[in-house]
């Protein structure tokens, strides 16, 4: 493992299966009587978030502390951030503190790359702008090889505003170095000009890749992008790309409906599909947990006792 | 003075005897008459004509915690420069007479290069209306290249109005090609490396949708239009083609277009943010061959120093730009005389006698090595080969992207009127 997690696109076929390997034996640990195990005593965890995210901090912060380290959760209200302070001197303040992982949810793509210059410990990328959300694509491959026993050699169509999300960049990356065959789907507009570079299949046309998909994962569409003239409107978005009752019996019986969340019910998922026993929504958020400590575990505990100081451990 | 032994643009050597600011005579080598002349040792180094930089940022005033005239002008003499055109996007805006005079003063008062300041084509770099392009043609600096680089003059009436008024004063309008309603936050180059790092792209077709417009307006109305820092292979193209028309088009490349290119930004350290972006190896392959076959007429440095704060932050949130001054000669002699694609009398050509006339000052600057020109001149070095080491720099900013990069070539000496701007490779005091 590298000594921080910021692009799925890092992530050797190993690294991703340690992480997926040791998230099955701490998902064991939420059934447990009291669900938390020593490993990261003394170790301090840093959720530095610049964007609302209630989900992901929440789900980082209860992965940390279930491995008994410190959490301190710096957000951008109510701090200095808020005053205007730089991502530089933020990066400083919390290298003086000692922080052995940064946790960074930020607006800004390669905000993560950044801090990872200013700080000694670990970086954990929890969201950079349009770039990636690596541990969303983790507990993503979790949640479907729980459910459909392997990634590999899959079919996975990942549709919506990709040009646009970081979920699906980490998601074209990870599925990809794990061995699924992944189709996007979206309006061209939706589309890097330059997808044709990306390791995965291009499709304007859902009822056409449904039939062929073991895996379709829904990304959440802003609405605010209709007023940059990406799709006329929200109605004609949802009539072409969104997965309404119809579509999703497209679908090969074991398939299964992803969803990163938050969802646009009746925007890109219809909420009868939503609340389907075919989707994994509910499942996703558990499983991040499990992910999200697997990853700690690795960057952090690695069995090292140079690790809290934030040595280079490799 | 009396420099002995300079390979003049390249070639045989020469001794070249200089007395009140103009070369009096070229000689054979060792004929040169002395006669109680200051002697240079030039033997091995190249002398060139003063390069000319049509496109720099100085900065003064508003923002001389960035540059200030006597800064920007001490790194430009060290680069091989004898004469700056500074780019009017100061605070104020240099769109009045009165900023324009302020510029030109201080650059006399500095003293180590001409500076001959571009004026604004629109009022405060609005976009709306002209600035008094009048008074600035007829104030003591002269004006002649007017600019709202950093901006493009988007609206089409006006850009037409600015090209036609100039006419009446022989001025020209330099033109930043970069169609705002198609590069909305952009950040890199759209392609590859934009879709891979989420960074919202800034299209070629950005920048070509303006060149190709501005030239069908400067053909239209008759008048000069001059492209600055062109950065895709279909500007040249368009250029390429405007030209063969007989229009009156010119344009510049910077020398970061010509080495870099957009793989740099996969790390997001804004040293490499630019405006146009770095693009791909196919621009910069048809950037060379545009400025070897003088589709682009000259090298323009884009000189654009920040302080570290507008660096030091995340890739969106950083300000666009890098310097230039102090390491132009030596990337063209990388990119253009390394690769055997110009030998020195073309980089004389397109970093002095090109630049010159398109900013109008012939016959001050760009002019020949020869007996009866002004003497300006620079004395490089082409044999070192060295880290470009920011910290050592003239300049008040340290961001350049060659920071660490080998380039060959040493500026030893440059003169400006035959006084020693520079010398033995470092300052000289006036």
């Amino acid at each position: 493992m590298n000594r921080h997690l910021i692009s799925a696109a890092d992530l050797s076929r190993q690294d991703a299966l340690d992480i997926l390997d040791t998230a099955e034996e701490l998902a064991g640990l939420a059934g447990r009587q009291i669900p938390k195990l020593p490993t990261l005593r003394g170790r301090t965890v840093v959720n530095l978030f610049y964007e609302d995210s209630t989900r992901t901090r929440t789900s980082f912060e209860v992965a940390a502390k279930r491995l008994s380290a410190d959490v301190i959760n710096f957000s951008a209200k109510g701090s200095s951030v808020a005053k205007g302070e730089s991502l530089k001197d933020t990066a400083l303040t919390l290298q003086a503190m000692g922080a052995d992982a940064v946790v960074i949810r930020h607006g800004a793509s390669g905000a993560p790359h950044r801090l990872a210059r200013w700080v000694a410990g670990s970086v954990i990328n929890a969201g950079d702008g349009t770039h990636e959300h690596p541990t969303q694509a983790l507990l993503d491959a979790f949640t479907i090889r729980r459910r459909l026993g392997r990634v590999d050699g899959l079919r996975v169509a990942i549709v919506g505003d990709v040009l646009h999300s970081r979920v699906a960049r980490s998601n074209v990356w990870l599925l990809h170095t794990l061995g699924a065959k992944v189709t996007l789907v979206a309006p061209p507009t939706l589309l890097p000009v330059a997808v044709g570079s990306w390791p995965c299949a291009t499709s304007y046309d859902l009822p056409a890749v449904l039939p062929v998909s073991d895996v379709v994962m829904m990304l959440r569409v802003q609405r605010e992008r209709m007023a940059d003239a990406y799709f006329p409107s929200v109605r004609e978005y949802s009539r072409r790309y969104g997965l309404d009752a119809d579509r999703l019996a497209l679908l090969p019986g074991h398939a299964i409906v992803m969803h990163p969340g938050p969802m646009n019910r009746g925007v890109e998922i219809a909420a009868d599909v939503a609340d389907s026993p075919r989707s994994t929504v509910v499942e996703q958020v558990a499983n991040g947990v499990a992910v999200r400590m697997a990853v700690l575990y690795l960057l952090l505990g690695g069995g090292t006792a140079g690790a809290a100081t934030g040595d280079d451990r490799g | 003075m009396l420099i002995r032994g300079a390979r003049v643009l390249g070639r045989a050597a020469a001794d070249i005897v200089i007395g009140d600011g103009v070369i009096t005579e070229l000689a054979e080598p060792g004929r040169g008459t002395a006669a109680g002349r200051q002697v240079i040792d030039a033997t091995g180094l190249i002398a060139l004509p003063g390069l000319v930089d049509l496109h720099a940022h100085l900065r003064e005033p508003g923002r001389e915690d960035a540059e200030t005239i006597a800064s920007g002008t001490s790194a430009a003499a060290l680069g091989g420069f004898t004469a700056v055109h500074a780019m009017a996007n100061t605070e104020p805006v240099a769109d009045t007479a009165g900023v324009v005079e302020q510029v030109w003063r201080l650059g006399r008062e500095a003293g180590h290069c001409d500076v001959q300041p571009v004026g604004a084509v629109t009022a405060g770099l609005g976009g709306t209306r002209l600035a008094e392009l009048g008074a600035m043609a007829d104030s003591a600096a002269r004006v002649r290249v007017f600019s709202d680089d950093g901006r493009c003059v988007a609206d089409p009436a006006l850009m037409r109005r600015a090209l036609e008024y100039v006419k009446a004063f022989g001025g020209v309008i330099a033109q930043h090609a970069q169609e705002p309603g198609l590069t909305r936050e952009a950040q890199v180059n759209e392609g590859v490396i934009s879709a891979r790092l989420g960074l919202a792209g800034w299209p070629a077709v950005a920048e070509e949708a303006i060149v190709a417009r501005d030239c069908l307006l400067a053909a239209h109305v008759g008048s000069a239009l001059h492209v600055c820092h062109v950065s895709t292979a279909g500007s040249v193209e368009i250029i390429r083609w405007a030209k063969s028309k007989g229009w009156r088009v010119t344009a510049e490349v910077t020398p970061h277009h010509l080495l870099l290119t957009e793989d740099l930004a996969a790390g997001y350290d804004p040293v490499y943010k630019v405006n146009p972006p770095l693009r791909t190896a196919t621009d910069v392959a048809a950037l060379r061959a545009g400025l070897a076959d003088g589709t682009i007429d000259c090298v323009a440095t884009d000189h654009a120093p920040h302080p570290a704060e507008a660096k030091e932050t995340e890739w969106a949130a950083a300000a666009f730009g890098m310097t230039g001054l102090e390491t132009a000669l030596r990337v063209v002699h990388e990119a253009m005389v390394s690769s055997g694609l110009l030998d020195w009398a073309g980089v004389a050509d397109r970093m002095s006698a090109r630049p010159a006339a398109i900013g109008r000052i012939g016959g001050r600057h760009g002019c020949p090595v020869a007996a009866g020109s002004p003497a300006n001149l620079v004395l490089y070095d082409p044999a070192p080969l060295r880290l470009v080491d920011p910290a050592a720099h003239a300049s008040r900013s340290r961001n350049t992207p060659f920071a660490g990069m080998k380039l060959p070539g040493q500026v030893i000496a440059t003169f400006l009127r035959g006084r020693p701007t520079v010398l033995d490779g470092k300052l000289a005091g006036r």
